[in-house]
Parts: C-alpha cells; structure tokens; sequence
C-alpha cells in the first residue's frame, strides 16, 4: 500500500502536468481544438483540487480528466455515429483507437480500460486515480472489455 | 509538448477571473532580493523572503489553489517598486489579515500605524494593544507577520536598541531601515 502523499500547491501541480496534458490533447484533438480542451481539462482539475486527499497519481489523475475532456469533445463535434477518416488512423496514439469504443462505457470501467491500455498503467497506480484497490480496478478494466467484447461480437 | 506562453496566460487569467482560484501570486524582484507577493480577492495576504517555502505557506494559509497571475499583483509591485524608489512612505493596498489568529491582527493593526522612517519597541507595541506584559507575545506576531514591509514589523526594535530579529534576516532589516533613514549605518 503506497503512503498518502501531500497535495502540492497547485502552481507546482500545473508547471508540472501542463506539457504532457498539451501534448495529449494535441495528439487526440489537433493544436487547435487542443486549447481549449487543454482550459477546460485544467479548469475542472481546479474544480476538484480541494477534495483532492492523496497525490501519490497526479498524472494518471489529470490524463484522466484530459481524457474525459477529449471523449466530450467528440462527442460535441462529430455527429452520431461518423468514423473518423481512414486515412486519420495511423496516426493516432492507442488512446484515440480505442475512444470510439470505450465512450459508451460506464464511467469507472472506461477510466479503467483507458488508462490501463491506453495509458498503460499498472492495475495499482489506476487503482489509486479512482480511489479504489489494484483488484477493483482490474475487475473494472476486465468487465469493460467484456461489455466491448460483446457488443463487437454480439 | 510545450505550451504556448499565450495559452499558459490565458489559462492563468481565465482561471482567476473565474473564481477557481484561492490565491494568486507572483515574483518581485526589490534591492533585497526576489520576493513572492501573494493576494487573494480581498487583498494583498502574503510577501514572502524564500520564494519557494512561500509557496508552501501560501497554499497552506489560503488554500491549496494558488496559481501564478502576474497582473493581479500590478498595484502591490507598482508600490513596492516607489517604496525602494523611495517615491512612497505609506501603502495604499487592501489588506487580507482574515487568516491570522485575532491576537496577532490585532498587533498587526496597531503596528501598521507606527510611522515610515520611525521605530519603535516590542514593549512600546505591547502597551498599546493593551498588554504591556506581553512584548514576547508581540515577537511572536513579528515573526509570523505574513505581510512584511507593508506591514512594517522592520521597524520594531529591542528595548535596548538591538534590532534583534527579523524573518527575512537581519540584513534585510537594516537595509530597510536604512532606505526609510531610521539608521545611518
């Protein structure tokens, strides 16, 4: 069990998380879209700061609310049911293959699929973002491949 | 990926003009060194000798959201700058005391009227807060004074003339003397 580590003030939080954010969101929504996605992801991280008890994940906290920010911003912009662009594919990190299919997910299954294959954390560490236990986020992560796995292969 | 200094300043702004914030800062650069200045939406809350300790006990007093936004602290270093000038004898700044504990703003109220280029003694102060037994206590209110040389805790001395002590270092206190003219060496 890792040890509660103090909250930073958030200055220190944002200097140190504002690059890999940016550069997540760039990847996934393009430098444009990518601004204000990146206001919008560091406005809620605000939001929730004072409720924030264990800092030992602030990474993983923070590229889940990116991804969050991300999958809300498709779906503001791209009608119901539109593939992106074939061409598109090859170049889109593992996180953005898989969004189309873990969008419809329930909220703690789709953190845990994401970060576990898209971000490629460890059942722990994802375990400490949702403020559960390494099990519970592996139970999460493989009951959402199971919803998927049934969904694509009815 | 770096982000843009423009989409950094945006965030900062939009963030503080939108009340997510608890406190915004930022570093001046005065004659004795780089200081963290601190204000909240009631006032300037905190100045700070060690930028960085400072930003602990910043986010610790007034909360864990504080964020550097540079322009909200344009008046508090436009004065600062005319005091070292020497362009200003008095603060015109709100003031957020609301965090410190009621002993202490008490002392706090009673030593920002003690006058620029003046001094006066830990015991003096005691007296006129009503406790004239109390000048230790009054020691300890200097040296927790989370908004020094506005609140000019520099011009308090020891009863035998000894400037005794000051957070910021010794140093600092006599070189703020010094520019007010209270000392000549």
């Amino acid at each position: 069990m890792m040890g509660v580590v103090t909250v930073p003030p958030f200055e220190r939080f944002y200097d140190e998380h504002r690059g890999i954010v940016f550069g997540v969101l760039a990847k996934r929504l393009g430098r444009q879209r990518a601004e204000d996605a990146f206001q919008e992801t560091f406005f809620r991280a605000l939001r929730a700061y004072p409720k924030l008890r264990d800092a030992s994940n602030l990474r993983a906290w923070v590229l889940t609310i990116a991804e969050n920010v991300a999958i809300d911003e498709h779906r503001r912009t791209r009608p119901q049911g539109e593939l992106p662009e074939q061409e598109s594919w090859d170049s889109l990190p593992p996180v953005a293959e898989i969004e189309h299919l873990v969008s419809e997910l329930p909220p703690t299954e789709r953190a845990a699929v994401v970060l576990r294959y898209g971000y490629d954390l460890d059942y722990d560490r994802i375990g400490a973002v949702l403020g559960s236990s390494g099990d519970a986020a592996r139970q999460a992560a493989s009951s959402g491949v199971r919803r998927l796995r049934r969904k694509e292969l009815p | 990926m770096s982000v843009s200094e423009d989409l950094d300043n945006r965030f900062r702004e939009a963030a503080a003009a939108a009340g997510l914030i608890d406190a915004a800062f930022d570093l001046a650069d005065t004659p004795i060194g780089t200081l963290l200045v601190a204000t909240t939406d009631r006032g300037l809350c905190q100045i700070s000798f060690d930028p960085d300790r400072g930003l602990d006990e910043l986010s610790e007093a007034a909360g864990r959201r504080v964020l550097r936004v540079p322009r909200r602290i344009d008046a508090a270093r436009r004065e600062l700058d005319e005091y070292f000038e020497g362009r200003r004898t008095a603060f015109d700044l709100p003031l957020d005391v609301s965090r410190v504990p009621e002993f202490q703003r008490v002392v706090l109220h009673e030593l920002a009227l003690v006058p620029y280029g003046e001094v006066t003694t830990y015991g003096a102060l005691a007296a006129r807060v009503g406790k004239p037994r109390a000048a230790r206590a009054v020691g300890g209110a200097m040296h927790h004074n989370p908004i020094p040389i506005v609140l000019p805790c520099h011009r308090v001395i020891g009863a035998s003339g000894s400037l005794t002590g000051y957070g910021g270092g010794l140093d600092r206190k006599r070189a703020l003397l010094k520019l007010e003219g209270a000392l000549l060496f």
